[in-house]
């Protein structure tokens, strides 16, 4: 499934990368603590946070996730949203907490179509 | 004595204590330089997280750090040698959940105790040597085919 597809499905509000979002979504992770999200997201995951500062966008260069979604309307600093921009990682923002945007985009990566 | 040099890259870089706003480019640098080398992906994964949590760690005790990066026949070390505070026990920093970080770093979600748990599970090899007041070492080697 695309970053685009579940974007469209949950109506995230991209903040950048919209070009982006043609990327592969193979799994998501939800957390805020940065070592957890090192060591147990995998590449192409979809990264469910409420941090919004830049240091989350190094870890998801590292960790080659296909985006971010930031949660409770959390927006991300200016200087975030540089950094993703020279990474290449798109952003997007919900307006549901952290439990409620992840059971939707678990729903919509184990769902059948 | 003699000893071969069976280097196939060394590089060195520095790390700036207490500026977390260039946290994690010299981890962003080794993993893109290990991957134009050809090294495979689950290497330079490894090697990624293993480099992030050192320079993490440097970022959040230390004065400054330097990054050793080798890559050698069969294995890529990276060795971070910091002037800080120093661990005054090993053991007890090794434990998953214990941090002795302050809150502005805990805020950031850094400092939740897992670091050098992390650099222990994707690390083939691992030692660490500190003293008090002077700095920590750290080895990390990854195997490669």
């Amino acid at each position: 499934m695309k970053v685009e597809t579940i974007v469209q499905a949950l109506g995230l509000e991209v903040k950048c990368c919209r070009d982006q979002l043609g990327k592969e979504v193979t799994g998501g992770y939800t957390g805020d603590l940065l070592s957890d999200v090192m060591g147990n997201s995998r590449e192409g995951y979809i990264w469910i946070t409420r941090q919004v500062h830049q240091n989350i966008v190094a870890v998801a260069s590292l960790k080659e996730h296909a985006g971010i979604i930031l949660i409770n309307s959390s927006q991300p600093t200016d200087d975030t949203l540089e950094k993703a921009r020279t990474e290449q990682i798109p952003i997007m923002v919900s307006d549901l907490p952290a439990f409620e945007i992840s059971g939707k985009v678990f729903n919509l990566l184990t769902s059948k179509t | 004595m003699c000893e071969t040099n069976d280097n196939l890259y060394q590089e060195s870089f520095t790390i700036e204590g207490g500026n977390f706003n260039n946290a994690g480019i010299v981890s962003t640098s080794i993993k893109s330089i290990l991957k134009k080398l050809g090294i495979p992906n689950d290497i330079v994964r490894k090697s990624a997280i293993v480099s992030y949590e050192a320079e993490i760690n440097v970022v959040s005790y230390a004065k400054q750090g330097v990054v050793n990066v080798t890559v050698k026949p069969g294995r890529v070390q990276i060795e971070v040698i910091d002037e800080g505070p120093g661990i005054p026990n090993i053991e007890l920093a090794m434990q998953e959940g214990y941090s002795t970080a302050d809150r502005r770093i805990r805020e950031m979600g850094f400092g939740a105790g897992m670091g050098l748990c992390n650099i222990k599970n994707y690390s083939d090899d691992f030692h660490i040597t500190s003293e008090v007041g002077k700095g920590t070492h750290l080895i990390m080697t990854i195997q490669t085919p």
